[in-house]
């Protein structure tokens, strides 16, 4: 009994020793955030570490607000966000890419435009059928993201021009959560990013007459984008300034997983 | 030789109790840090913020961004998902709990209890999981519901989910009652049935009133499970099939979030809080039940 609780803490000092050494050896980076860029960081994540086996790299969700907490109380490396943070002036403002947001309602819902006035109606709840928006007489099935998502507060800025959405609506608390629930729940609608909704069976509707491409997007024409940040603290030095860049530069990366470059924007914003 | 082992023996007697000792005290550090870090934070919303005690606890708007978090939608929220499982599950979990130590067959104990035993292990994300993939679309397509999530599908799942406690401890309750009781009252001519309701029940009531107050406690904690078929709607639910949202549910739904020192960070401290103080009630509520039995 006694050998074997010696043999036991002697194995767990190898294993604490081990892992330390390795963690000296390798440079790790830790990112978490927004979960509309998670794609593209987790995609850039698995290419970077290909090309630099000597770096270890972890990315997670949670939720813009999440990633601009943790970077900014030091727990993490990078902070990934959808939105700007203008109450950290000492966090490190990177921006990688752009994201469109697309309006998803359920297949079973005939509607294909809406004009602003009618999105702002349905998500302040003064519209609550869709027969008054043009479609079937069916339930509006309203689903937002938590008080603190990014994906929520662009929305609200583009779309409800700062007015605060009703709080009658369901609330799903991440990307994916919010695609699905869309897809099984007739009658519902919501707003999520490119990266998680093409393709995904949820119908995406036109606002005013523009459709929800990345070309009316680049164009202007398209109002619900914005730009991905990867928050630093103080400026990036090193493997993590190389691997910001890394994404920021990869035109195939950042477009295979529904982002768009930058440089292609033909109009911008700084608020955003 | 023999002092040699005589002093060894006393050693390890010492060395055993203090550790003892040890375990117990860090149990009590353990209890009194948090309770005192819940305080401290938990108050923040009234003495940093200013915002008035009675007003969070009835104000059912909760809007940060106009400095005004009233917790009143999920307060009701939490108390009427609690009364709808323990309405269901109450009596049907000391039915089965009757059941069991009255009525069912040895053989037929040896398969349903090792079967309770099993429902509470089963983590609460799979009751949840469970609960979004069967329940919510049964009441979406039977119900007026146009989504199917609200409160009859978090009541319904906490309802299964509280079970277990409340069979296992009624059990025991009747179990725990003297045998005289019940032979006296088959010895005076009384069916089975009389037995079970004017002498087992009676007597055994505040072992049942622990259980269901145990019940009621797990109910309140819950929260996965509920946070993913209850639809967070931060509004009073208008109806049994209608989304709203509960204490629990609306922490872990904006905690991710909340910006350390803010007001919604303060204001979800303050509903942590409040849990903590409801818990405590119900443990007070067990002792003065168990002591009445005494």
């Amino acid at each position: 009994m006694k050998r074997n609780a010696a043999l036991a803490a002697l194995l767990l000092g190898f294993s604490v020793v081990a892992t330390s050494t390795a963690s000296f050896a390798d440079t790790s980076i830790s990112i978490a955030g927004s979960t509309a860029l998670l794609p593209l960081v987790k995609d850039a994540a698995g290419a970077y570490q290909q090309a630099h086996s000597d770096v270890k790299i972890s990315v997670s969700g949670g939720g813009s607000g999440t990633g601009i907490n943790q970077v900014a109380a030091k727990a993490i490396d990078i902070g990934d966000s959808d939105i700007t943070a203008p109450t950290h002036p000492e966090l490190k403002d990177n921006r990688v890419a752009v994201i469109g947001f697309a309006i998803i309602i359920n297949p079973s819902v005939t509607v294909k435009n809406l004009t602003k006035k009618q999105l702002q109606d349905i998500f302040t709840a003064k519209v609550t059928n869709w027969n008054q928006v043009g479609g079937s007489d069916q339930k509006i099935v309203v689903i937002n993201r938590p008080r603190s998502s990014g994906t929520r507060a662009v929305f609200t800025k583009t779309i409800m021009s700062g007015e605060a959405v009703s709080e009658s609506g369901l609330t799903e608390d991440a990307t994916g959560t919010v695609v699905s629930v869309v897809k099984q729940t007739p009658g519902a609608i919501s707003y999520a990013a490119f990266s998680g909704t093409h393709g995904q069976g949820v119908n995406e509707v036109s606002i005013d007459g523009v459709a929800p491409t990345d070309d009316n997007i680049i164009s202007g024409k398209y109002p619900v984008w914005s730009y991905e940040h990867m928050f630093t603290y103080g400026p990036a030095t090193g493997e993590i300034s190389r691997f910001i860049a890394f994404i920021e530069g990869n035109a195939e990366l950042v477009r295979k997983d529904g982002f768009i470059l930058i440089r292609d924007m033909k109009v911008s914003e700084t608020d955003r | 030789m023999i002092a040699l082992e005589a002093r060894r023996s006393r050693r390890t007697e010492r060395f055993a109790l203090s550790m003892l000792r040890l375990a117990a005290g860090s149990v009590i550090f353990a209890m009194a840090a948090l309770l005192f870090y819940l305080l401290f934070e938990g108050t923040k919303t009234f003495y940093v913020d200013k915002f008035p005690v009675w007003e969070f606890l009835f104000s059912p708007t909760f809007s940060v961004d106009d400095n005004h978090p009233g917790a009143a939608v999920f307060i009701v929220g939490t108390l009427s998902v609690t009364i709808f499982a323990i309405v269901i599950g109450g009596p049907f979990g000391i039915a089965v709990g009757i059941f069991l130590s009255e009525i069912a067959p040895h053989r037929m104990t040896q398969i349903l209890k090792p079967a309770i035993e099993v429902m509470v292990g089963i983590p609460s994300v799979v009751y949840g999981w469970l609960g979004l993939t069967l329940l919510v679309p049964l009441i979406r397509t039977h119900t007026s519901s146009p989504s199917g999530f609200g409160l009859a599908a978090a009541g319904i799942v906490l309802a299964i989910m509280i079970l277990p406690t409340v069979i296992t401890l009624s059990e025991d309750a009747f179990r725990s009652l003297p045998p005289a009781i019940k032979e006296g009252s088959l010895a005076l001519g009384a069916t089975r049935w009389q037995t079970i309701t004017r002498v087992l029940l009676p007597s055994a009531s505040s072992g049942l009133a622990v259980a269901l107050i145990l019940g009621i406690a797990r109910a309140i904690g819950e929260t996965l499970a509920i946070q993913m078929v209850i639809g967070n709607a931060t509004q009073f639910a208008s109806g049994l099939f209608a989304p709203t949202a509960a204490l629990t549910t609306e922490i872990v739904t904006d905690m991710p979030g909340a910006t350390e020192g803010s007001l919604l960070e303060h204001a979800l401290f303050s509903m942590a809080l409040l849990l903590l103080l409801i818990a405590m009630v119900l443990i007070v509520c067990v002792r003065f039940a168990l002591r009445k039995r005494a």
